[in-house]
């Protein structure tokens, strides 16, 4: 049978570029099995499970070792969003009932983190002692930590001791000229050490560290902070490096520079999702609930553990189970009659390329359907779609121009900024959009899209390329839209 | 001989668990050394662990008022293009 479009045969040698790899939105495609078994739960670490699964980080570890030039410990207000801040510091006893209610609650909440607000290792008894608790009290949640690396290699016996199977280790460089930069001081063996030599340290532990780990079957994460003018360069290097000592994902941020993106995966599996939580977030990733959870509403709660281990275990299996269906979807071969409302290919299949050029979508999404009002969404999602599938490639915020109140003076200018963010993409799926944002975006050269409302994303995606592609939108260059 | 944390301490805790004398309490709005058991670290380490560890420049003084971290000291920028660049922001 002749499906050539949307099945290509396998890629062939030298064909399969950064940009269009994978079939679906799947990040996780150059994983092995068993890495994916693994993390396929994981929001931080899959990307369709992040629209499922939650995750939360207890701010139990205060204290840090190192100095990054980027970071600073001082602030703390309700506009502020950024790891290295937080509104509340737990002791581990605090950490534990905090983490207890939020699953009680939220029994979507798989992961418990500790990322700071400084470095988890530099509190070592704070961390582990938070650690060796919810072990014995929550065995069905996921430990993980998040480290600068420089008491790593002290650190990775404890670490393995309490079942932590994923470890993020901050590699900013790997060489210490570019560390110099970064990095003006660390604190090793009593001392302060300073400039380059501390860059080489640092350097140094880490690797060590990564090496320990991946030696020990723990998954290793990188994160990386792209600095322009800096590291820019220099983390294609970094992130050729950390693939070759066994890191299983690399996690660029915070400028979340797409097209840097693509230059590095043809290396490594590149991580897209990520929203760069403060070390105390709760909940889905992008929609913090931390306010729900306090010390003082903690205290007030009544929690039966045993129960809610009972709901969280009926919940999460309910969604494996989902997802996994959706990832045989993904895979499996398109069904034939999407095939009839395309244009018949003249050459044969291995001959033609893929017909239909590639095109960003926008999705104002929540819970991996596209289920937000235009209006409402806080952010969107940007698609590529082609034949290849739809991929999954960024996330673009939004000022909501409709904050729901008659105060909004200034409506216009938001919506003016909220469809610049959207700059590249052709179109827009939300679950409803109004009269006047419909206008100004088709002026933009936009096209809303309202048809696929709670319809999952890729479904959603492919669904609107597939009309462009047989209306003969995809053969010529986008009209109005630039490519961003 | 005592060291003293003043109001620039931005909270970090990063000083209390190094001192040897446990001599640095938390405090509120910012944490505190006890002059009574503070040595500087003396006989036990060759640099006050709190004045290595502190992050911010000037929050620690000796009993003269000398800051331990003088400005430039921590960041490598030189004050007189700290202030530089700080009113270049203002002027924006």
């Amino acid at each position: 049978m002749d499906l050539p479009v949307i099945a290509p045969e396998a890629p062939q040698a030298g064909g399969c570029s950064a940009g269009s790899c994978g079939s679906s939105a799947d990040q996780m495609g150059g994983m092995s099995d068993e890495i994916r078994a693994r993390v396929q739960d994981h929001p931080c670490y899959s990307e369709d499970a992040h629209h499922y699964f939650a995750r939360m980080h207890v701010a139990v570890a205060p204290a840090c070792n190192i100095q990054c030039h980027y970071c600073n410990r001082k602030y703390d207000c309700a506009n502020e969003s950024r790891p290295g801040v937080v509104s509340e510091l737990l002791t581990p006893d605090q950490a534990v009932k905090k983490t207890l209610a939020v699953a009680a609650t939220i029994p979507q909440m798989t992961v418990l983190g500790i990322a700071g607000p400084g470095d988890p290792l530099a509190n070592p008894e704070r961390t582990f002692e938070t650690f060796r608790q919810l072990a014995a009290k929550a065995p069905d949640i996921k430990l993980c930590v998040s480290t600068n690396g420089l008491s790593l290699p002290d650190n990775v016996e404890e670490l393995a001791k309490h079942n932590i199977d994923h470890v993020t280790i901050t590699i900013n460089c790997v060489d210490p000229d570019v560390g110099a930069k970064i990095y003006p001081w660390i604190f090793w063996q009593n001392k302060r050490i300073h400039g380059r030599e501390a860059a080489e340290i640092l350097i140094a532990q880490q690797q060590k560290g990564l090496e320990m780990l991946v030696a020990k079957g723990i998954l290793v994460k990188v994160n990386s902070v792209l600095i322009p003018g800096v590291n820019d360069e220099h983390l294609k290097e970094v992130s050729k490096i950390v693939k070759a000592k066994g890191a299983f994902l690399h996690n660029v941020m915070p400028l979340i520079a797409e097209n840097l993106q693509d230059a590095c995966e043809g290396d490594m599996n590149m991580m897209r999702h990520c929203r760069q939580c403060r070390a105390d977030a709760v909940g889905l990733l992008g929609e913090d609930r931390g306010d729900e959870f306090t010390m003082d509403k903690i205290e007030a709660m009544d929690i039966d553990y045993e129960a809610a281990m009972t709901v969280r275990a009926e919940l999460r299996a309910k969604v494996t189970a989902e997802l996994e269906a959706k990832r045989q979807k993904a895979h499996a071969p398109p069904a034939p009659q999407v095939v009839q409302f395309m244009p018949r290919p003249h050459k044969s299949a291995q001959e033609s390329a893929p017909a239909g050029r590639r095109v960003l979508m926008a999705v104002a999404a929540k819970g991996g359907l596209v289920a937000v009002h235009f209006g409402h969404a806080k952010e969107f999602l940007v698609y590529e779609a082609s034949a290849d599938g739809a991929k999954f490639v960024g996330h673009r915020k939004a000022e909501q121009y409709c904050a729901g109140d008659e105060t909004c003076g200034d409506g216009e200018s938001v919506l003016d900024r909220t469809i610049k963010a959207l700059e590249g993409c052709e179109v827009v799926l939300c679950s409803k959009i109004g009269f006047e944002p419909w206008g100004n975006l088709e002026a933009a050269g936009i096209a809303p899209n309202g048809e696929h409302a709670m319809e999952p994303i890729e479904e959603a995606v492919m669904a609107v390329w597939n009309e462009m592609l047989a209306a003969g939108k995809l053969d010529a260059k986008p009209s109005a839209a630039k490519c961003a | 001989m005592a060291l003293e944390i003043i109001e620039s301490c931005v909270n970090c805790w990063a000083c209390a668990p190094l001192c040897p004398n446990k001599a640095i309490y938390e405090a509120a709005p910012h944490f505190l050394i006890d002059a009574d058991k503070c040595t500087e670290c003396v006989g036990d380490f060759a640099d006050a662990q709190c004045v290595a560890i502190c992050p911010i420049e000037g929050a620690i003084l000796d009993e003269l008022g000398t800051e331990m971290n003088p400005p430039g000291s921590l960041t490598g920028i030189p004050p007189e293009r700290w202030a530089a660049a700080q009113a270049e922001i203002m002027a924006r």
